[in-house]
């Protein structure tokens, strides 16, 4: 572990009555495959270490983006939070609500519970009672074209979890409930929609049908992973829309992850910006956006074209070198210092970059960065 | 009309499928003058991408150029034979950059042999000569000659689509063809690839057509725009006329679904619907089913391509009704 230094002030990202997740330290370490060569050599285990300690908290109502490049374990985040995939160290805590918790806690009397904001530490919950909480917790996921089965008719995809769950007694009252959620996606008529399979709808009606069956159970939070990407520019708007609406409508709260920082300033009330694995810099979206403070998110930033035809005529300055190391070899210290321009300009940070890792800090009232630069005081 | 490098009139590229004739390109007029850039922007199937093949004359099996013309260089070269247009404009005069730079390189092939093929194949240097070459283009991208020696998985997702870019200028093409060159990169290698052909367009006086759905991408290098939809060219002019001022009303609902990084936080627009099944195109203009200013007329007649002010064309009835 990285000990800070005296005084210094450690990230206060807090569980408090808002809250409605609260991730602290999440890892996910994937081994990495040894021959039997390095086996008997004792060579030591490999890890991609695609998610490497981050801590957030996300409010109740709350858009919350997730953005960086591909590969810094944005979506391996939002995967190890749903326990989508096993997470290594960390903790996750959620708070359901009340009828789901009394629920939970009546019939499981050993489940974690955080006792003062009726919270419960989801990443200690087994994955065999795990089901209870899926009712909740539901993901959106990015490619319509590949997460609907293409042998199952909308009215199946959307009946499934309705059957796993045992919700709605009879046939007809489950298929009542589907046509409610064709509906709420704007999916009308739903009975020209009900019968027919993936392959026969559009992209965007696909991906409507990917949000319907989230929504079957009635969930409070959603992560929804890159849920435009795949789209056409041209009905983006229309997708984030309807699930702005559903979120008005059905109070929803969204991990949004995205590796689009234009399209998360629309959407998210607060921004994290991911990098190897990280959370480098963390605040309310147009602070983030206005006024970025960390080296990696000034780059992302200058790097994002914007339809301004004055453009062409100039070269972007892009402040970054090199490329992305592999999550396999972490650089020690701050990850980003074998690409940092910043470093260049303060060679009295080197010791510092090279061999501490810098803490998340809080520079300013809700926006932090873990960066030295802004440690120095 | 003369000092245009490229010229293709009223080009028609059909897939014959099974299941019907899929109208890709359907009378497409663009013309591209020395060292200009010309972005063709569209919704994914619109036929930008064949419109790129048929140019290249690469268009893949059903589909075939059933119509039109191409002037480069001042001859129709829709008319040369396949082996002439092989051995005289593909790669030497016409190049292009492959969407995908991923899958786009042979993997059991080292990169240098690949960028050294067609100057074996078309210049007849020797595999020395070829080397030689290969180092100039490989720093010529912004990437260490010693990389000659790697295989493609060997290198990074930036350097491939570098690669790409060296191969596509190996034989000094006049006009390169850039199909989607960016797309599956993250956003700093993007912006180092768009400043690379910027570097590049300067510095060589090449002409480039640039092909993709992203607008904000486009007006990072597009001189000129042309808009497609369905088949169909609906709007193209100066990047400045395009961008401040569109009026076909798909440019503008394109114009306006473009998220922002800066100035005012406006809602973003859409445009309902879906793009139209080419094998049965709409009636009238292909776009008036989900046109927000649809009028009686629009189901019925087709909009001709007309100038509404000097260098910007407009295919709508909003726009031509007067000067009929």
């Amino acid at each position: 572990m990285i000990r800070l230094s005296e005084g210094m002030p450690e990230h206060s990202l807090k569980l408090d009555k808002k809250s409605i997740l609260y991730v602290e330290n999440l890892k996910t370490w994937f081994p990495v495959r040894r021959s039997i060569i390095d086996v008997v050599r004792r060579k030591p285990r490999l890890y991609i270490r695609a998610v490497d300690g981050v801590s957030f908290d996300i409010k109740e109502g709350e858009v919350f983006a997730l953005a960086g490049e591909s590969g810094c374990g944005k979506t391996t985040t939002g995967k190890a939070i749903l326990r989508l995939v096993e997470l290594t160290d960390g903790k996750v805590i959620y708070r359901p609500s009340k009828h789901l918790f009394e629920e939970l806690t009546s019939t499981n009397p050993s489940i974690p519970v955080v006792d003062k904001y009726m919270g419960i530490e989801i990443s200690r919950v087994p994955a065999k009672n795990f089901k209870p909480l899926r009712t909740e917790m539901q993901i959106i996921f990015q490619d319509p074209y590949g997460s609907l089965n293409p042998r199952l008719t909308i009215y199946e995809v959307l009946e499934e979890p309705l059957v796993i769950h045992e919700i709605g007694s009879t046939k007809d009252e489950r298929a009542e409930l589907v046509s409610r959620a064709l509906e709420m996606v704007k999916l009308t008529p739903p009975e020209e929609f009900l019968y027919r399979y993936p392959h026969m709808i559009s992209g965007g009606q696909r991906q409507r049908v990917v949000i319907a069956r989230a929504l079957m159970l009635r969930p409070r939070f959603i992560v929804a992973d890159e849920p435009v990407s795949m789209l056409d520019v041209s009905i983006r708007a229309e997708i984030l829309s309807l699930m702005m609406d559903l979120k008005k409508q059905l109070g929803l709260t969204y991990l949004f992850i995205t590796h689009d920082l234009a399209l998360a300033r629309y959407i998210a009330d607060r921004l994290a910006v991911m990098y190897l694995g990280k959370i480098v810099e963390l605040g309310d979206t147009m602070r983030v956006i206005e006024n970025p403070l960390h080296p990696y998110t000034k780059a992302l930033i200058s790097a994002i074209p914007e339809p301004d035809p004055r453009n062409r005529l100039k070269i972007r300055d892009v402040p970054i070198k090199g490329e992305v190391p592999s999550a396999l070899m972490i650089p020690p210290g701050c990850r980003f210092h074998t690409r940092c321009v910043a470093l260049e300009r303060s060679p009295e940070l080197m010791e510092l970059c090279t061999k501490k890792e810098p803490p998340l800090i809080e520079v300013e009232p809700g926006h932090y960065v873990a960066c030295w630069l802004y440690c120095k005081k | 009309m003369s000092e245009n490098l490229l010229e293709v009139r009223d080009i028609k590229t059909f897939f014959y499928t099974a299941k019907g004739i899929v109208r890709a390109v359907d009378g497409v007029s663009i013309s591209i003058g020395k060292g200009e850039t010309l972005g063709i922007a569209g919704e994914s199937g619109c036929g930008k991408s064949t419109l790129a093949y048929s140019i290249i004359r690469l268009v893949p099996p059903p589909g075939k150029i059933v119509g039109g013309e191409a002037f480069f260089t001042g001859r129709d070269v829709l008319k040369l034979s396949e082996e002439e247009f092989r051995r005289e404009v593909r790669w030497k005069g016409i190049s292009m950059i492959f969407q995908g730079a991923m899958n786009a390189l042979n993997p059991v092939y080292k990169v240098g042999d690949q960028i050294a093929e067609p100057l074996v194949l078309h210049k007849g240097l020797s595999k020395a000569e070829a080397y030689k070459r290969t180092y100039e283009l490989l720093q010529m991208v912004g990437i260490d000659p010693r990389r000659a020696y790697n295989y493609p998985h060997e290198l990074s997702g930036g350097m491939k689509q570098r690669v790409m870019i060296a191969m596509a200028l190996s034989l000094s093409p006049s006009l390169v063809i850039a199909d989607e060159p960016t797309t599956a990169l993250d956003v700093v290698i993007q912006a180092q690839i768009m400043n690379l052909l910027k570097n590049l367009k300067k510095e060589l006086g090449i002409s480039i057509i640039l092909i993709t759905h992203d607008l904000a991408l486009i007006a990072e290098i597009s001189d000129r725009v042309a808009i497609m939809y369905a088949g169909k060219i609906v709007e193209h002019g100066l990047s400045e006329q395009i961008y401040y001022n569109p009026l076909h009303p798909y440019t503008r609902g394109l114009v306006l679904s473009v998220p922002k990084l800066r100035g005012e936080l406006r809602e973003l627009a859409w445009i309902p619907g879906a793009p139209p099944d080419l094998r049965q195109p709409p009636p009238g203009c292909r776009f008036h089913p989900r046109c927000n200013v649809m009028m009686p007329s629009c189901a019925k007649e087709e909009p001709p391509l007309i100038e509404v002010e000097p260098g910007h064309y407009v295919a709508c009835w909003l726009y031509s009704s007067g000067s009929r």
